[in-house]
């Protein structure tokens, strides 16, 4: 066993020894270490170089808070955890873990010139310096800053853990496993409320592990807990769970925690997740989150072996660890005598306690005298020896100027306590400045929430204990004979009596801030806090300022000469302390990253070997690429296929909303902009509808199924919003209208078929419908049945083609499809995906909502003047289309481009001009919106939007694109069969 | 994530059910539309007060029961401090109903 382990001390197990390496090295620890409190057993501090000066450093405190020791943990490739704090790591058989910043090693770290040259990296060094010439910006600062201000690197594998994720619900949510928590959760537990009590420790018990010197109801403080923890195990309605953080409280109530679940365990079984978020939604919760230490600042204080007080305490009662074997202490508070007292007791020693304050009280005078611990009162220590450990100390006294040096190899430091009110103020709880505490406490709470014990400005154990039970509503009192916790006195930063410029004193250690950093910004303007935190980066760094943020507030508070409360506090954020993105995430990854919509035909397609795209939420078949085919290849095949013969397409995803109801015709009448009224039972009408600032917002064919029932399609990503426009409008404004809205998208597979074939495919099918052109011309529905299944036949066209969409029901849809392809064979029937689909449109000009249009185009714009009703009183739109702005001249408008130079395909999003030769900037006219290459035509075409493009007609324009600019000519939209001649096909 | 009381499903049910849909209670001209200046139409159209404070705005259960109502919600605490049907007005016996603003005469409540 190695000098610094304590044997009888500490919560550990020391019969069970665990190895594992850190850089490289390999080191034993015992069961129940972190890895900071065993390598701290092995005589080693020094853990991690600094983020911006790469100074040595060594953990300052014991828990979560800490801001210095950040290590890896390695379990392989995708595994690699980075930043974590070696004060929460639990070591576990075999673990491999490195330091982070640090080249080539630890010990000998070439970024440390950054140290040496520190005097030109003064706060805001890099918005001075990296300012000019702008070209190095991307190629030459912002690498070299990454590659030197560095935390752990990233792994770049894929994570290959599992991450769960669940929602909880409990009456009482209690976050803190201290004394306060757990008398807060024994009191709850009667009430046979369902209770949580989180802890993101091992255990719970707090305090009552760190500093045991006390007993509670005439028990000594172990014993208590155990009894504790035995009656909280038992009871049914209480959940305690240990290795959890609450990360963030938001709104109502609703508190994430985060489970930490296989990190501890060598060899995690397969699958098992790895830590889990929980959702809790509280009706009450009670923070006891504790105090953090503050670290004193002065001149020295960021030598490995330079620690908090209370750290150096949990290290020997929690972990049975020696921090030194001549341990000094420098404090203004009382608390620490506690921590050096208890470290004597455990035959450390204690060479001197440095106190700034004169008056020491005499209790404490008598128990260090007791112990034969010298106190230099009304002293500072003013400088620190060592580089990768400390070694010794300067003690000045300010009264007589005198100055001595003291041996040490650990220096335990204590500024006084901050409360944690991270959570409760993530919950917007009010705060106020208590001047004796020198520090914030809770007021007035926002949501049903209560602090309790040392968060809330209460210390010491009884008052923990109280507190706790008074938080869950009771009334007991604690007896409990324990150590006077007592006061202190807070600085901002110590008065430096000694010039010395090698040595700095540190605010925010992970950030490398210093004191004087913080007094530059405020002398260079910042006097806000806000702009001080960002302007320094204090408080910016992955601990988030737990330790330095009280601190950094206090020395900008006396440097701008303004009381503390009246400079404010920066603010708490979510989470509170790093939490994985894998956590966040959850199941939420890979095929359950978004709802994946497909259609009933879909399997055949992607048996075809079709290729996919995205389209709102569904995967659509693109194009099916046959043997040795690229896209333009496949998609020339098929419209030409489509033209001359058959294409069989599935467009089942457009939207489908059924308007139901005695006034279903005055409610499109409203909604869109053209005329319902006078369509006819089993006809069909392209519907434009606009939103209320006459802009295109959707559109799609209607049929009407009878007097009472429309059968609206609309856009295949525009379908949501649509039902919710056309909701609102119902809900909210067309309130005496008697009309119901179904979403019907998913009860119908659509099957399209174009080309000149298609009625005689279709002919041998159907039942109950005349397919005759006199009786079922163009623009018409019928219902009746194909392949024996029950259809709504549209005789539709967005090919230009005599086209059929056979609505089916959803389940019959890939049967449907099976048994036409089938009988499509000798038409050499082909399928088509959505590519073709839009090359065929654009030869007819049909306009693709959200490609053709933006938001801002008018149906005037768009060429659907014809579409929008003269005579309708009222319908959505209606009134801001006559806005002058909306019928001003010289708008954007919709035409048709045809490049001179037929071999070139425009890029669709490419600037038009009217003259290529003018100065830059030049003036757009506006872009193209659609652009293909079409075999019909036998060339390239496109669409676009130009300025006053309709008196452009004829006239050339040009497109700037890399390499060259094409000019090309201005005409109208529809590129083939003008007249709808192909649509007459008997 | 915030609870909101629906109305309609008469219970608090969870934000993410739930999607914001613009001041409530304005009123949407049809029989003077025409009337209007491009002026005093932009009010209707484009204009919201962007209260800070208590504001009346509708809410769409969408993930619910499909309803749209309207609320009071405090833009700086972003607390509700009732709901209530569309068509209604916010009820006098909510909170602070002081602050609210004075609800116009509106046939629907867009």
């Amino acid at each position: 066993m190695s000098a610094f382990r304590k044997p009888g001390r500490g919560a550990v197990n020391t019969a069970v020894s665990v190895n594992f390496t850190f850089d490289g090295k390999k080191y034993t620890g015992v069961k129940g270490d972190t890895l900071a409190s065993a390598l701290i057993a092995n005589g080693v501090h020094l853990m991690g170089r600094s983020f911006k000066y790469h100074r040595p450093r060594g953990p300052v405190g014991a828990g979560s808070e800490e801001p210095n020791a950040l290590v890896v943990v390695d379990r392989g490739t995708g595994r690699e955890s980075v930043n974590l704090r070696a004060t929460s790591v639990e070591i576990f058989d075999g673990m491999v873990a490195r330091s982070q910043n640090s080249f080539p090693n630890l010990k000998f770290d070439i970024g440390a010139f950054n140290n040496t040259f520190s005097l030109f990296f003064p706060a805001g060094f890099y918005n001075k310096t990296f300012m000019w010439p702008k070209s190095f910006w991307d190629k030459v600062y912002e690498p070299f800053i990454r590659n030197m201000a560095g935390l752990g690197p990233a792994p770049t594998a894929v994570d290959p853990d599992s991450y769960a994720s669940s929602y909880g619900h409990c009456e009482v949510l209690i976050v803190g496993g201290g004394p306060a928590g757990i008398a807060a959760a024994l009191q709850a537990a009667k009430s046979g409320e369902r209770v949580i009590l989180v802890d993101e420790r091992v255990k719970i018990g707090g305090s009552l592990i760190d500093a045991p010197n006390c007993e509670i109801d005439g028990k000594p403080a172990a014993d208590w807990l155990a009894a504790a923890v035995k009656t909280l195990g038992k009871a049914a309605n209480v959940t305690v769970m240990n290795r959890t953080t609450a990360i963030g409280y938001y709104h109502d109530n609703f508190v994430a925690l985060n489970q930490r679940l296989t990190d501890h365990i060598a060899n995690p079984k397969d699958g098992a997740p790895r830590e889990e978020t929980h959702r809790i939604r509280a009706g009450k919760v009670i923070l006891a989150q504790g105090a953090i230490e503050r670290p004193l600042v002065f001149n020295g204080n960021d030598v490995p072996g330079v620690m908090l007080a209370g750290a150096g305490q949990t290290f020997l009662n929690r972990y049975g660890v020696a921090v030194g074997h001549e341990v000094a202490v420098f404090t203004s508070h009382d608390s620490a005598y506690q921590a050096a007292f208890d470290l004597a007791d455990a035959n450390i020693r204690i060479p001197v306690i440095i106190d700034v304050r004169d008056d020491i009280r005499a209790d404490l005078r008598a128990e260090a005298e007791r112990r034969g611990i010298d106190i230099a009162a009304g002293q500072v220590v003013s400088k620190t020896s060592g580089k990768l450990r400390i070694t010794g100390l300067e003690i000045y006294d300010p009264q007589s100027g005198a100055k001595r040096t003291v041996k040490c190899d650990a220096l335990l430091m204590s500024g006084g306590w901050t409360p944690s009110l991270h959570l409760w103020s993530h919950s917007k709880g009010g705060i106020k400045w208590d001047a004796d505490m020198a520090a914030y406490v809770p007021d007035v709470a926002n949501e049903n929430a209560v602090c309790a014990g040392a968060c809330n400005g209460d210390f010491g154990i009884a008052a923990a204990l109280t507190g706790g039970n008074k938080a869950a509503g009771g009334r007991k009192s604690y007896s409990v004979t324990e150590r006077d916790f007592g006061t202190g006195v807070t600085l901002d930063s110590l008065p430096n009596y000694i010039k010395d410029t090698k040595q700095k004193a540190f605010v925010d250690f992970q950030n490398d801030v210093t004191e004087k950093d913080i007094k530059l910004a405020v002398r260079e303007g910042f006097k806000s806090i806000e702009h001080v935190k960002r302007y320094t980066t204090n408080g910016m760094a992955t601990d988030q300022g737990k330790t330095s943020n009280l601190n950094a507030l206090q020395i900008a508070s006396k440097a701008v000469d303004k009381p503390v409360e009246k400079v404010g506090l920066t603010t708490f954020r979510p989470p509170y302390t790093p939490t994985t993105f894998a956590a966040l995430i959850g199941h939420c990854e890979g095929k359950l990253f978004d709802v994946k919509r497909v259609t009933p035909i879909d399997p055949w397609a992607r048996e075809r070997g079709a290729v996919y795209e995205p389209v709102g939420n569904w995967m659509r078949a693109r194009y099916f690429p046959q043997e040795g085919e690229d896209m333009h290849a496949a998609v020339r095949r098929e419209c030409v296929a489509t033209r001359e013969s058959l294409g069989i397409f599935d467009a089942s995803t457009l939207g489908k909303i059924e308007v139901v109801g005695p006034d279903a015709a005055k409610f499109m009448n409203l909604i869109y902009s053209n005329p319902w009224s006078s369509l006819k039972v089993g006809g069909c009408r392209y519907g434009l509808m606009l939103n209320e600032a006459g802009f295109i917002y959707d559109d799609g064919v209607v049929g009407r199924m009878a007097e009472d029932r429309f059968h609206v399609t609309t856009t295949t990503g525009g379908a949501p919003r649509v039902f919710r426009h056309m909701e609102d409008y119902l809900q909210t404004e067309f309130t005496d209208l008697d009309v119901w809205l179904t979403s019907a998208t998913e009860q119908w597979s659509v099957i399209a078929l174009n080309g000149p074939n298609a009625r005689k495919l279709i002919e041998p099918f159907v039942d109950g419908i005349d397919l005759s052109p006199e009786s079922f011309g163009h623009m018409q529905v019928r219902t009746g049945k194909i392949c024996g299944v029950e259809t709504r036949l549209f005789r539709v066209s967005f090919s230009g083609e005599l086209g059929f969409e056979i609505n089916v029901p959803s389940h019959f849809g890939r049967a449907v499809w099976e048994t036409l392809f089938e009988a499509g064979q000798p038409y050499d029937i082909t399928p088509y995906g959505t590519e073709t689909m839009h090359v065929l449109r654009a030869e007819k000009g049909f306009i693709i909502v959200g490609q053709d249009t933006d938001g801002t185009v008018t149906p005037h714009d768009a060429g659907l003047s014809w579409a929008v009703s003269k005579k309708k009183k009222d319908f959505v739109g209606r009134r801001s289309l006559k806005r002058s702005d909306l019928v001003a001249q010289g708008r954007k408008q919709l035409v048709g481009l045809l490049p001179e130079d037929d071999s070139v395909l425009l890029e669709e999003g490419a600037q038009i001009v009217a003259d290529p030769n003018q100065a830059l900037p030049m003036t757009m006219l506006g872009h193209v919106t659609s652009s293909y290459y079409s075999d019909a035509l036998g060339r390239p075409i496109a669409m676009a939007l130009v300025a006053d493009g309709f008196n452009l007609n004829d006239q050339t324009l040009y497109v700037p694109m890399p390499g060259k600019t094409h000019a090309v000519k201005v005409t109208g939209t529809a590129f083939y069969d003008p007249k709808g001649e192909r649509l007459n096909v008997v | 994530m915030m609870l909101i009381h629906c109305p309609y499903c008469e219970e608090k049910r969870p934000e993410i059910e739930f999607a914001y849909a613009g001041e409530a209670h304005i009123h949407r001209p049809v029989k003077d539309a025409d009337d209007m200046t491009d002026e005093e139409w932009s009010h209707f159209m484009f204009l919201r007060d962007n209260k800070r404070g208590d504001h009346a705005e509708r809410w769409w259960h969408a993930n619910g029961c499909n309803m749209f109502f309207n609320a009071v919600r405090n833009t700086v605490t972003d607390k509700f401090l009732v709901t209530y049907k569309m068509g209604e007005l916010p009820p006098k016996a909510s909170a602070s109903n002081a602050k609210l603003p004075a609800a116009k005469k509106t046939g629907g409540a867009k």
